[in-house]
């Protein structure tokens, strides 16, 4: 693209019957063909990501050769679990439900995370709700530094900077839940001898948005290469209940609610695909502001985080390294 | 404290703690975000170390790329800080105003 183009929300359009039938091709070729598996387990949150991931499976394997879990905890929403369940009734697939929140105990997720709140917040116990937010990113430039936002049982709330230790002791309790989710997953792939498909998009593949041997592990990711709003395309061509497509997409891990863009991407992820798209095409940060509805300095900043992001997403994306090459044929 | 030593301690943690056999590297000027020398909790733990070694509050709107980019931008930062120098002087704080996060 030359400078000076006028870009549009238009450049993420896709063709759905085509993009669907090249993924639907890529996983029966996966499945049979490569890893020589007989399904596939997705576990649904009831969000868009998952669910356009288990209509994918579906249509490339067979209904009856996709199993869907549903795997809710004390923090998660019960929307989670109702729309989960609308996803098996409208493709009348096979499911099991199981709560992960005796593992969570057992491992002390949820004491390991309160401990790491209390560094910051020393009131912090029962009956208090919190979630972990980025600033405004845009106006300055600033570090994607999180706060706490923290609700007592009175229902007031306050909003207190993380420090180093609070940040990651929360975040490695919490990853818990992700890896306890993915260990599940796995028992039903070994059981049926099926594999694990992963739900990423590309905002969330590209900008390390998962958690390393958590959500980020699978056997195989089918819509990873798609940004957020053609998995929303997609998602109406295949079908996909309204209310699903309707959800504003959220982590689904903190007691309070929350949002992605307050936890990772900082802007609401239309625009943060045609950022990301934006920089992946070299396209001038002055051509893309007026599609985003941003100034130029704006789409600079996003630019930067986007790098940024990518260069720490760098561990989480690689495999196991050996030290010397071995030979596997 | 003169300029020299605060750089020389924010190199020291810098490198003992994020590049390990790679310091000899480092310049003064690298961006710790350009150069993915350091993220975020890179960011969290900077500031938890400018309190404990110099005593300084890094209020939330200071928390910039103008003031903790690179060493030179922190030594400058803190040189700031410690002479007493008024808000209205360091960027991302307007005196007077409240921060914006």
């Amino acid at each position: 693209m030359s400078a000076g183009s006028v870009v549009t929300a238009d450049i993420l359009r896709i063709d759905p019957v085509m993009v669907a039938d090249r993924i639907v091709a890529n996983i029966q070729d996966i499945v049979g063909n490569r890893f020589k598996r007989k399904g596939a387990v997705i576990g649904v949150s009831g969000g868009i990501d998952s669910t356009v991931v288990a209509f994918l499976c579906a249509r490339a394997l067979g209904n009856d050769r996709v199993f869907l879990l549903f795997t809710p905890e004390t923090d998660s929403s019960p929307d989670s679990l109702r729309l989960g369940g609308l996803v098996a009734e409208s493709l009348n697939a096979r499911s099991a439900t199981e709560d992960i929140s005796p593992i969570l105990k057992g491992a002390r997720c949820y004491e390991r995370r309160d401990e790491a709140v209390r560094l910051v917040v020393p009131d912090y116990g029962d009956g208090y709700k919190f979630k972990i937010v980025l600033p405004n990113l845009l106006d300055a430039n600033r570090y994607s530094i999180f706060s706490a936002v923290v609700q007592s049982p009175d229902g007031s709330t306050k909003q207190v900077r993380l420090s180093a230790a609070a940040y990651l002791g929360i975040v490695a309790a919490t990853n818990f839940k992700q890896r306890a989710r993915k260990m599940i997953e796995y028992y039903y792939a070994d059981l049926m001898q099926y594999v694990v498909a992963g739900t990423p998009n590309r905002l969330e593949y590209d900008q390390g948005f998962f958690v390393k041997n958590g959500d980020g592990s699978a056997d195989l990711k089918p819509i990873a290469h798609l940004y957020k709003s053609q998995v929303y395309q997609l998602a109406a061509y295949l079908g996909v209940p309204d209310e699903i497509r309707r959800r504003p997409p959220t982590t689904d891990t903190y007691s309070l609610e929350q949002s992605q863009e307050e936890f990772y991407f900082t802007l609401p992820l239309e625009k943060m695909d045609l950022c990301l798209y934006g920089k992946n095409n070299g396209i001038p940060p002055a051509d893309l502001a007026p599609a985003v509805g941003m100034d130029e300095q704006q789409v600079e900043r996003m630019y930067r985080m986007i790098e940024a992001k990518r260069k720490m997403a760098h561990y989480l994306h690689s495999a196991p390294l050996l030290v010397e090459p071995i030979e596997v044929s | 404290m003169n300029t020299d030593t605060i750089t020389q301690q924010v190199r020291s943690f810098i490198a003992d703690n994020y590049l390990l056999r790679h310091a000899e590297q480092l310049k003064n000027t690298d961006s710790f975000l350009d150069d993915g020398i350091l993220d975020s909790t890179g960011i969290l733990q900077l500031i938890t170390f400018l309190g404990e070694r110099f005593g300084v509050t890094v209020e939330d709107e200071e928390v910039t790329t103008e003031n903790l980019d690179s060493i030179d931008k922190v030594t400058a930062y803190l040189s700031r800080k410690l002479n007493g120098v008024s808000k209205g002087q360091i960027p991302g704080v307007q005196e007077g105003l409240g921060g914006s996060l």
